[in-house]
């Protein structure tokens, strides 16, 4: 009977692990849910801002400059990785790290030196451990995106690439295709380069005070916007991930369990037989 | 009704915070004041943060706009703000408390971000100003 009750202890165990997961894939489903929410939220924001600077870049042709815009000798860039704080996502993490990595070797292969700014811990345990340096760290990042935790960020960057602390700073986070995949994608977000649009000559606006104070009013916001969506798609696809990992946990919990429940009645139908058999040669040994 | 009113839309990074007929709007622009009246020219403008009042056949209204900027096009008023609020949403009580918390930084000056400690005076100054100006 030992086997048995092994089996069933195991079954439960199992069990639990799946009540876990199952638990952890509804969080991660509502989360993606509402973070999806707000994605679709900021579009309009989005678009808006591009197209109103592009405009704004046509009509000032060449005369476009802005610290922000300013293109200077690459000595050291700054790779801004978003991450997730927790694992039990698949692969999702893993997959970010080997783009974030690929491009910090291309940007090193160029001469220049690596700066992290890590916004999640597993970005900053990766990087720690491969031996580079984080320069700021995001560890409070709010699961439904805000942008108060992208103004953070983006000030952040902002003033390290004026102070010429970067040269270059690029967002490496994972684009939200579908829950089921996420594409690592890197992306220079500063010096900005604006926006071609298809429509660029459009109006004839009036600039108030003046097309340069305008632009370097909306600059700024542009590269928050950037930090706010790449932050937004990170957290999309964190969640997506982490309920599709969740998903074919649970699924392989119940495969297991069954697997279990067939060795569990066989165990117990052996004992059974055994025990039968037992009472019948002992009666017979009687006869 | 075309020729007669604009179309208002504050739009901010969380969502379109007003979405609205109205008949004339006043703005806190970097230069001071603007009044933006039906057909007006093609505009971009750059804000401060403050108080934003516009009109409509059901009355005035007031809202608080963090900065950003504002589009004018084809009797289309867009204004794109980091953040915006109706002034039956501002929290006058936290306003007052972010003005005394900027107004103790900046008397101290010491150690502190001079900058984001001005900015975030004048954010609370707006929301104040905002819920003020409606009454």
């Amino acid at each position: 009977m030992a086997n048995a009750r092994e089996i069933k202890r195991r079954m439960r165990s199992v069990k639990n692990t799946q009540q876990i997961t199952k638990a952890m894939k509804m969080v991660s489903a509502s989360k993606l849910r509402r973070a999806q929410g707000t994605v679709i939220a900021a579009r309009p924001y989005k678009n808006k801002l591009k197209e109103v600077l592009s405009r704004l870049v046509a009509s000032m042709g060449n005369n476009a400059s802005d610290p922000l815009l300013e293109v200077r000798e690459v000595k050291r860039v700054g790779f801004v990785v978003f991450a997730s704080n927790k694992g039990l996502a698949g692969g999702y993490n893993f997959n970010i790290m080997k783009k974030a990595l690929e491009e910090v070797h291309q940007a090193e292969s160029r001469g220049a030196e690596i700066g992290i700014v890590a916004v999640g811990k597993k970005t900053r345990e990766f990087f720690t451990k491969n031996g580079y340096t984080i320069d700021y760290e995001f560890m409070e990042v709010n699961d439904i995106p805000n942008s108060v935790d992208a103004g953070a960020i983006s000030k952040t960057i902002k003033s390290a690439y004026i102070s010429g602390q970067y040269d270059e700073v690029h967002i490496v986070y994972a684009e939200f295709i579908s829950a089921m995949s996420q594409v690592p994608t890197s992306v220079k977000v500063l010096p900005i380069t604006t926006p071609q649009s298809e429509s660029a000559e459009g109006l004839d606006y009036i600039y108030e005070p003046s097309p340069a104070e305008v632009l370097s009013q909306i600059l700024p916001l542009y590269l928050a916007n950037q930090v706010f969506s790449a932050l937004n798609e990170a957290k999309a696809g964190e969640h997506g991930a982490r309920m599709t990992a969740m998903t074919s946990a649970t699924d392989n919990a119940t495969e297991l369990l069954s697997k279990l429940d067939l060795s569990y009645n066989r165990a117990r139908q052996a004992a059974i037989t055994n025990e039968i058999t037992e009472i019948v040669g002992g009666v017979n040994a009687l006869n | 009704m075309a020729g007669n009113t604009l179309k208002l839309e504050i739009i901010t990074p969380e969502c379109v915070t007003v979405s609205d007929e109205s008949t004339s709007i006043v703005l806190n622009a970097i230069d001071g004041y603007l009044g933006i009246w039906p057909n007006h020219a093609p505009m971009i403008a750059g804000l401060r943060p403050g108080a934003l009042h516009y009109s409509t056949t059901g009355g005035d209204k007031y809202v608080f706009v963090s900065g950003g900027f504002v589009e004018v096009s084809d009797n289309v008023v867009s204004i794109i703000a980091p953040s915006a609020e109706r002034v039956e949403d501002i929290d006058l009580a936290r306003a007052e408390a972010a003005k005394k918390r900027a107004e103790e930084r900046l008397k101290n000056r010491d150690n502190i971000d001079v900058a984001r400690a001005q900015a975030a005076l004048a954010r609370a100054l707006g929301r104040i100003n905002t819920v003020n100006e409606s009454k």
